[in-house]
């Protein structure tokens, strides 16, 4: 038995009285829990009747968050279908682009909950949806930092520009600050003005700095060397062209040269005399104590990361990262000791270890939204091990199928996890098909949906036994033909015969067919069950009859006879008809009815016999006919 | 494919329609009713695209539904229709039919009227699956194979046919003022006449062969005696219900259940269907015979088609183009509208240029340059 790696959670049970015991059962989801009716010593109060339903996962049935399992669904299996032949740049290309689709979904949804958490009135919903939007922001941290690290995985040079946008995507504060200090009467004099500064350099934002710092010159004229000075600086700090034909050891080259200058100045003391211009030099060069200083600015350790990267060792290896992570991560947690669960996530991405990434994503998060997307998307670009799980297939399967699972509790959701389920190689298809069965069918169209998924993956156990379930309540309703369909469309002879003896026991008790539009129009159903041929072709018989066309309405109800298709029950009624066309002259086959009739009597052929017994059973007025049909 | 928008709407649609415009003006229509189902609590809801005779689309949020108003409803809902500008009716799984009123001025909707157990077995519920109105006039079936007329300001029911059909009927469309054509469950079309008092079909039509379930109707626009109709194997049957009882035409439309078909009301050579296979398509017809080959760009397939039965010799030029059905003379295109890989698209509306549909994905596709 593994050890748990953090301590459960305790959720009390309201209503249950102290003291009683509680049982409960696991659902597919959920669990029930209820009192039983043991009592311990100290159990007071009475019991409690009700039966209480805990869930583990909200998530699912909160209206906006249902447009992410909607959309990401989508952008699911989509990436299921991309071909496989294509050459992997290419493809690189393309999964890169799934991962932004995906992070766009969580940024919309983010919004969206943000804007009703800010605009509501109840406070419970405002805590609520706040709390959804912290989950979804960190996922989108987590997810971005993964599609940085791993799916596009940039080499020295791009990884830090990469790293920049990440962080700087992810603090827009500085931008509503700089907004409201621009849209003040005086910005240079506002006190938030150098906080803007130096956020922008901390974000390696150079040019607005230097937009910013113009505003600031203008007011010091005295102070304008020092200040042309910075923003010589600021300028010609080399940024790594991706695109460019300048090489990585070029480009260090040139760093280092313009390193070197910052420290010159710093060391000639050139700004001595302006506390904030001296400031962003260190920054600049790339000191740590300074950029320390500035925590509340920076808020984040791996934004200290990213800066102190940018400014210090640009050229990083994607290899070279978690020495860095580690260590700005301790330097810059200094009062709280223990670091919250995205540091270790983050920090485990640094690292490059996608499992310890999922595993600790799993815990931490109450839906497997997250790390079952995630983790399907680095599968598909080749990044997971094949990594044998004890029990079950392989780590993507298994948290698609948890996904999927919890997906199908839902009474509405489930239509999605049907399209999880089939990307799931090995248990896909078992969970199906144990699952699918517990759709409730309220409605004809429901039914209809379900038996097309099962249709479509060849589960005809499953749609035998939907049909049969929905060909049952028909009849119950008194719906023969809705009966009938369905048991068509699960070829159940079974029901067909079932089904036709109820057409015949009505016939019997009321005389008259009931649906006549039914019976009329069997067309190939007929086939289906021999009832049902039977039932078919006796109409049929019934309407030649009606038309007078008696020569072959006989001819029809003879090879009914003889085909011995007709239940026994029915074989008097079919006697009993035959007798009117008995007394049409056409008729020759009359002896055929002496087979039936001794059938029916339960002996094999004896003629005297039934003769005998004929005469009873039959009117006086045709035996005469009989015996001369015998007799010639 | 550009002009498609999708939202997401955290419910499962099973029918839209388009707010009736009148036909004086030119405008499009600007308001649309979605009905959803297999939700906890399902709801009816009003949606604006705002109308703008213009057309400059090129910031992509401009025609994004937004919601109007909505209301709790008791049940999916299995069918609606616009009753009038400000009114509409619904069809639930509880067998219960209900006018909604859309009220403009406050942008609230209230309940009109209900007939709470209209359809009904003797011990459970059946649901309504079809209703068809023409002020004040309301036409009904269900699962329960009744026909049932209401009158929309009159309490009870104005007329039941019992046991119209032994099996579920599916969908009911006016062929004229007083006549009626339902489809059922064992592939059947039937006519009812409501000026005759007696409570049987006055015509039954069924396709040769398998009978397989008809799930939507419709009726050109123009020409009261044709009729297309969708089924389970997502075949697109074109009837012709003056001559014989077979289908005139029939095209493989789709691989799974049709659920809706609709002719555009004013201009009848295009058609529309949607189905559970997750795609909708644009049927073209023309009668001119010397028409380009094939449509230019997104994805089209042309559809095999057989008739069933060659046209009725005669003037070829009377003859509509829809009974004719040969796509081999590249008579008939078909385009694809929707992006692949949708659920199920359960219901589409059409009016001028404008096209919504609704699908399981809980997403509605609104598409305001249709190009008929």
């Amino acid at each position: 038995m593994e050890e748990v790696d953090v301590e459960p959670t305790v959720t009390n049970i309201p209503a249950a009285s102290d003291g009683k015991h509680l049982g409960f059962a696991w659902g597919p989801g959920d669990i029930l829990v209820y009192e039983t009716l043991y009592k311990g010593s100290d159990a007071k109060g009475s019991g409690c009747s009700f039966i209480h339903e805990v869930r583990k996962d909200e998530d699912i049935y909160s209206p906006i968050l249902r447009k992410l399992f909607n959309e990401s669904h989508h952008i699911f299996v989509g990436l299921q279908t991309i071909r496989e032949d294509l050459p992997s740049k290419n493809k690189k290309n393309q999964f890169v682009s799934i991962s932004k689709n995906y992070r766009s979904v969580i940024r919309a949804c983010m919004e969206e909950l943000q804007q009703v958490a800010v605009s509501t009135k109840e406070a419970a919903v405002a805590t609520q949806y706040g709390n959804q939007v912290s989950i979804l922001l960190a996922i989108e941290l987590i997810w971005n930092l993964c599609e940085v690290l791993f799916i596009d995985a940039a080499p020295a040079g791009s990884l830090l520009l990469h790293l920049l946008d990440w962080v700087r995507l992810h603090k827009a504060d500085v931008d509503e600050k700089a907004r409201e200090v621009l849209q003040s009467e005086s910005p240079a004099e506002h006190r938030d003005y150098w906080d803007v500064v130096v956020s922008y350099v901390l974000q390696g934002r150079l040019e607005e700095a230097r937009q910013m710092l113009v505003k600031q010159a203008a007011l010091q004229p005295a102070a304008r060397s020092m200040y042309k000075l910075i923003d010589t600086l600021l300028s010609r700090m080399p940024f790594y062209n991706p695109g460019g034909n300048q090489t990585l050891t070029e480009f260090d080259v040139k760093w280092r040269h313009w390193h070197d200058e910052v420290n010159r100045c710093l060391q000639d003391n050139s700004f001595a005399s302006n506390r904030h211009l001296e400031i962003i030099c260190k920054i600049l060069a790339g000191d740590e104590d300074t950029l320390l200083e500035h925590k509340e600015l920076l808020s984040t350790w791996y934004h200290f990361l990213v800066t102190r990267l940018l400014f210090s060792h640009p050229t990083v290896k994607p290899t070279e990262l978690h020495y860095y992570a580690q260590s700005c991560l301790t330097m810059f947690l200094d009062s709280r000791s223990v670091p919250e669960p995205l540091d270790n996530i983050l920090l485990a991405a640094f690292e490059f270890d996608i499992h310890q990434v999922i595993k600790d994503c799993s815990i931490a998060l109450n839906n497997w939204w997250f790390v079952a997307h995630l983790t399907d998307l680095l599968d598909h670009c080749k990044l997971l091990q094949s990594h044998n799980l004890h029990f079950g297939s392989n780590l993507r399967e298994f948290l698609l199928l948890e996904y999927a699972s919890g997906l199908f509790t839902h009474h509405s959701l489930w239509q999605l996890a049907v399209d999880y389920f089939d990307h799931c190689p090995e248990f896909g298809h078992v969970y199906l098909e144990l699952q699918i069965e517990r759709v409730p069918l309220d409605t004809e169209r429901k039914a209809l949906k379900v038996l097309r998924i099962c249709d479509q993956r060849q589960m005809s156990e499953q749609v035998r036994s939907i049909c049969k379930i929905m060909a049952m309540r028909a009849l119950r309703n008194n719906r023969l033909g809705s009966a009938l369909s369905w048991s068509i469309r699960a070829k159940d002879a079974a029901f067909a015969t079932l089904i036709s003896e109820r057409f015949l026991q009505d016939y019997c008790t009321r005389g008259t067919f009931s649906d006549l539009d039914l019976i009329d129009n069997l067309g190939p159903a007929m086939l289906l069950s021999d009832r049902l041929t039977f039932l078919g072709k006796y109409r049929e018989f019934h309407k030649l009859y009606g038309e007078k066309r008696f020569g072959e309405a006989a001819k029809l109800l003879l090879s009914l006879m003889t085909a011995k298709i007709a239940p026994r029950s029915f074989w008097m009624t079919l006697l009993t008809d035959a007798l009117p066309l008995l007394e049409q002259k056409e008729l020759k086959g009359g002896f055929c009815c002496f087979e039936c009739s001794g059938d029916l009597l339960g002996r094999p052929n004896p003629r005297a016999d039934v003769l005998f017994r004929g005469a009873h059973l039959l009117p006086e007025r045709l035996s005469a006919r009989l015996t001369e049909d015998l007799a010639g | 494919m550009e002009n498609i928008n999708a939202k997401y709407v955290s419910q499962k649609i099973s029918k839209t329609r388009w707010r009736l415009v009148s036909h004086a003006s030119l405008q499009q229509p600007d308001v649309f009713a979605t009905g959803s189902w297999d939700n906890e609590v399902n709801k009816i809801s009003f949606w604006s695209i705002g109308n703008h005779g213009s057309s400059d689309m090129d910031d992509g949020f401009e025609g994004d539904p937004q919601l109007l108003c909505e209301h709790k409803h008791d049940g999916d809902v299995l069918d609606l229709q616009f009753l009038d500008q400000d009114r509409i009716v619904t069809t639930s799984s509880t067998g219960a039919v209900t006018i909604f009123r859309l009220h403009q001025n406050s942008q609230t909707i209230s309940v009109a009227q209900r007939w709470p157990r209209a359809h009904g077995f003797p011990c459970e519920n059946a649901p309504c699956t079809g209703v068809v109105c023409s002020s004040p006039e309301i036409v009904t079936v269900g699962e329960d194979g009744k026909i049932i007329v209401f009158r929309a300001d009159q309490e009870g029911v104005i007329r039941v046919i019992e046991n119209a059909d032994s099996s579920t009927i599916h969908a009911v469309t006016y062929l004229r003022t007083t006549e009626i054509l339902t489809v059922n469950s064992i592939g059947q079309l039937k006519l009812w006449d409501f000026r005759q008092q007696s409570n049987a079909p006055s015509q039954i039509l069924s396709l040769s062969g398998d009978r397989v379930p008809l799930h939507c109707v419709d009726r050109h626009p123009n020409q009261q005696h044709i009729v297309a109709t969708g089924g389970q194997d997502g075949m697109l049957c074109v009837w012709d219900v003056r001559q014989g009882s077979t289908p005139f035409s029939l095209m493989e439309a789709h691989s799974a259940e049709m659920w809706e078909v609709r002719f555009h009301p004013t201009n009848p050579d295009h058609l529309f269907t949607c189905s559970e296979d997750g795609s909708l398509l644009h049927w073209e017809t023309s009668t001119s015979s010397d028409m380009p080959s094939f449509l230019q760009g997104g994805r089209n397939n042309s559809m095999i088609s057989r008739s069933a039965m060659a046209p009725a010799g005669g003037n070829q030029s009377l003859i509509n183009a829809w009974l004719s059905g040969d796509s081999s003379k590249g008579r008939l295109e078909t385009t694809h509208m929707l992006p692949s890989q949708t659920l199920s698209v359960n219901s589409l509306d059409v009016l001028g240029q404008c096209l919504v549909c609704g699908t399981d994905g809980e997403a509605i596709f609104v598409n305001r340059q249709v190009p008929v």
